[in-house]
């Protein structure tokens, strides 16, 4: 069935696109629609175009709010609807509610959005393992699968149907009638193991904003392979002249200072590949970060050495995302490109502010390798 | 296709309109009908109508609610038209009982849109007029070119609010023709009738001709300036003076209709949802629900109510507010009795069962709009009960934050954003600055500066309609300023003002 909106959707699109009113392009926003995963706000970008108006800017105007919290305390990401042009229908009466997300169906979102492919898995998958995925509800079970609010609620219901139920003293007693039990099934699943190093330039040229787009780009890039391979396990270095292994709190927050030698890092990460993780078993994924000012020519000839020998034969794909700082963005992609660009499973992109993590997270994961 | 009623969903619908006469509900004739998910979404796209002209924008519209849809962000319960008959729509996947819920809901509205004051001057066949409109808006296309058509769409729109919401309901100008008499008769100033020719001095002293004849020395003047009064209905003069095409004149009198049709509703958002909300809740608690439906109502009707700290929920504050008031006047909280009392227990403890919080209520609906009903009902213990408070944008700590939980300024701050629904007032000025047929706007500063870039794409867009240079004063960190733009350049200067 068709609708006639699907004219005004289509066009919409195409322009958002740049294909057609290119004298619109420069009102389109990112905007975004705000999801929850537990206590955390998501946001899932969506854009818009603002059509210029005599207005006020939102910051300087603020607004009230309802709900708990001590003056001077922070309203949480999400909490303030972003684009002030961006009203929701005008009409009448439009009932909103908020679901929470599950960060697969998070992952999934970000796949249509960005219409990832599914990644092909290296292995031939010869380990099967058997799965228990709950799909149903059942009255009969084990106690130890009864589901709380199920039985909950039909408890509630007979009682109010019965009449025994008394709102001054709420107590709900449930028989055995009214209990409800989670109810599964067994699949089989093909036993694939995955495992992420992230690799971080900390020297004194990447600064909060870069750590930032780092930190945003890694956490999608690890939603999409978390959905993609079950049991993914992460590891992750910094470097600077020198590079260690680090957890991930430290990752994301240790600032270091002094010169870059990107080679540490490679080094460390075949390392780590050669002890803990044998090609034949599991799918790897090197992502490096870095904003491309190597020492010394000569560190780079090492640097694509060791990934032509060692890394690049033993992985599904290496990624390289270069993040402009403020002091440009360097040479070392441009190396890498010329040395190791035709690879199939070489990924390289440039990230230059927060709105370019889109694209750069097509760039890595497009290939679907 | 919409599809009409089920026999079963007819059967509720008799007796859900059954128990909102009962409670007093007074409204239009109001007629539901089924549509899918999808449909839903387009209508709510539209607006709320079945069919709007092409525009891009609708489809923007419907790409986030379709896309919240899927995701499961978000789903549209309902949707109601004023319009007489009223339409409301029912999405076919909901559960019974969310079916009564937004019957009872929908009811609500339709007695608001019918009694409130703000709606009296609404078109009440709006859902025709919009299907004129796009037929209208059609044919343009088929004749000048989709681009050209839609182009000057986007241009419009970005003055769209540029109208001046209040005068459905005054006389801005006084009629020509008795202006115009009035004029002639001050033509010669002669003061009172003499009688007596040596009384002349005393009924008719030289300081009162004086001021006479400045006063109809200053009525010319004001003749001769164009507009004579500084006019808040920029797309009117846009209208009466630009040189615009037959079809440039037909779509920009379509949008400024559509403008002022959705206007009231903006007045009123919070007290009609509240309205509404208040009457499903009153409806299904009371009359309409089921036993077995409790747990699934309370569950829905919660989701609605719910809050979020950065913006206000406009179901949630109006059903309070509406509750707090019949509460009051049941109980006889109010007048200067009451206001003088400042013994907390006496308070605590007020009720003179007067029971006349219904009627109040009632009463409230039909002559009140969100700013009066917020700045004569919003009380500091309301306030201090609802845990609101004003939040703004802390520039070191990039980061929003709650400022301030006193009374007066969490209610300035709110009756801030509900004035001119928290837009710039901008009128015209001068139809004929220096004397060179140019536009010159003026923005009515209360404190807070224009978003600069905005503000230059909005006077290009302008310009293309006013054809000759368009300007408008304005202050930027308290000083005045005027913006231009020539058709080529921007330029800034300062103003005295």
């Amino acid at each position: 069935m068709t609708l006639k909106i699907h004219q005004d959707h289509s066009r919409f699109k195409q322009i958002v696109r740049g294909k057609i009113k290119a004298n619109l392009r420069k009102y389109v926003q990112k905007g975004e629609m705000i999801g929850k995963r537990g206590k955390d706000a998501i946001s899932i970008p969506i854009p818009f175009i603002d059509i210029p108006r005599f207005k006020y800017g939102h910051r300087e105007q603020g607004g009230v709010g309802q709900g708990d919290g001590e003056v001077g305390q922070q309203l949480g990401p999400g909490a303030v609807e972003p684009g002030e042009g961006h009203q929701a229908g005008q009409g009448e009466g439009d009932h909103a509610l908020e679901v929470d997300v599950t960060l697969d169906e998070l992952a999934q979102i970000l796949g249509e959005e960005l219409q990832l492919p599914n990644i092909e898995r290296r292995q031939n998958e010869k380990i099967v393992t058997q799965k228990i995925r709950y799909t149903g509800i059942n009255t009969t079970g084990p106690e130890s699968l009864r589901h709380f609010k199920r039985t909950y609620k039909q408890a509630l219901r007979r009682q109010i149907a019965a009449g025994t139920y008394d709102p001054n003293r709420p107590i709900i007693i449930p028989t055995r009638e009214d209990r409800r039990y989670r109810s599964y099934k067994l699949q089989n699943l093909p036993e694939t193991n995955a495992v992420i190093i992230y690799m971080m330039d900390v020297s004194g040229s990447m600064g909060d904003e870069q750590k930032e787009i780092v930190r945003i780009e890694s956490f999608w890039l690890d939603t999409w392979l978390r959905h993609q391979y079950k049991g993914l396990e992460s590891r992750y270095i910094i470097h600077d002249a020198v590079a260690r292994e680090v957890d991930r709190d430290t990752f994301f927050h240790t600032r270091e200072s002094g010169g870059t030698m990107i080679s540490s890092a490679y080094k460390l990460c075949r390392d780590i590949i050669a002890a803990d993780y044998p090609k034949s078993a599991w799918n790897i994924y090197p992502f490096h970060f870095s904003d491309g000012d190597n020492w010394s020519a000569d560190d780079t000839r090492q640097c694509i050495e060791m990934l032509r020998d060692d890394v690049l034969p033993n992985v599904n794909q290496f990624a390289y995302g270069q993040v402009e700082s403020p002091y440009g963005s360097g040479q070392f992609i441009k190396d890498l490109r010329e040395a190791v660009g035709d690879s199939p499973n070489v990924a390289l992109s440039e990230i230059a502010d927060k709105d370019a993590i889109y694209a750069s997270i097509k760039d890595f994961l497009g290939k679907g390798r | 296709m919409p599809k009409s009623l089920t026999p079963r969903l007819a059967a509720l619908r008799d007796e859900i309109h059954g128990y909102a006469k009962e409670f007093g509900l007074d409204f239009f004739e109001t007629i539901f009908e089924m549509v899918s998910y999808d449909e839903m979404n387009m209508v709510a796209a539209y607006g709320g109508f079945p069919t709007r002209y092409p525009h891009w924008r609708w489809g923007m519209e419907y790409e986030q609610l379709a896309k919240g849809y899927e995701y499961g962000l978000s789903k549209i319960y309902e949707l109601v038209i004023n319009n007489d008959p009223c339409y409301a729509y029912l999405m076919e996947s909901n559960p019974e009982v969310d079916q009564k819920l937004v019957m009872a809901h929908v009811y609500g509205h339709c007695d608001f849109f019918k009694n409130n004051f703000s709606f009296r001057h609404t078109n009440r066949r709006m859902i025709d007029d919009m299907a004129n409109h796009a037929t209208r808006v059609r044919r343009w296309i088929d004749k000048i070119g989709v681009e050209k058509v839609e182009d000057f769409i986007d241009r419009t729109l970005s003055l769209e609010n540029l109208i001046d919401q209040h005068s459905p309901h005054i006389r801005r100008n006084p009629d020509p023709k008795r202006a115009e008499e009035e004029v002639k008769s001050n033509e010669r100033v002669e003061g009172f009738k003499v009688g007596r020719e040596y009384m002349r001095g005393y009924i008719n002293p030289s300081e009162f001709l004086d001021s006479q004849r400045k006063r109809v020395e200053d009525e010319k003047q004001r003749a001769k300036k164009f507009p004579e009064r500084p006019q808040r209905d920029v797309l009117l003069f846009l209208l009466e003076h630009a040189p615009l095409e037959p079809w440039e004149s037909d779509i920009l009198a379509i949008l400024r209709d559509e403008a002022y049709y959705f206007a009231p509703q903006g007045q009123t958002k919070i007290m009609n949802e509240g309205w509404a909300s208040y009457w499903h809740s009153t409806i299904m608690t009371r009359r309409a629900l089921k036993d077995d439906e409790i747990i699934d109502y309370a569950d829905h009707h919660s989701g609605t109510m719910g809050t979020r700290p950065g913006a206000i929920n406009p179901y949630k504050l109006g059903i309070e507010l509406w509750r707090d008031i019949e509460d009051r006047w049941n109980k006889g909280r109010f007048g200067k009795e009451w206001d003088e009392c400042d013994d907390l227990r006496a308070r605590r403890s007020w009720d003179k069962k007067l029971g006349a919080g219904r009627e109040k209520i009632f009463e409230v609906r039909k002559h009140y709009n969100d700013i009066t009903f917020i700045d004569t009902f919003l009380t500091a213990e309301f306030a201090q009960e609802q845990k609101l408070f004003v939040y703004g944008f802390n520039d070191k700590r990039n980061s929003w934050e709650i400022m301030d939980r006193e009374f007066r300024k969490v209610k300035t701050k709110l009756l801030q954003g509900l004035t001119n629904f928290g837009q710039p007032i901008i009128e015209v000025v001068d139809g004929n600055h220096e004397n060179r047929a140019e536009l010159l706007l003026a923005h009515k500063h209360d404190g807070q500066d224009l978003k600069g870039d905005y503000a230059r794409e909005t006077l290009r867009n302008l310009q293309s309609l006013w054809r000759r240079p368009v300007n408008i004063i304005t202050r930027y960190d308290n000083k005045g300023v005027m913006l231009r733009f020539d058709g080529t350049n921007h330029t800034e200067k300062k103003v005295e003002l």
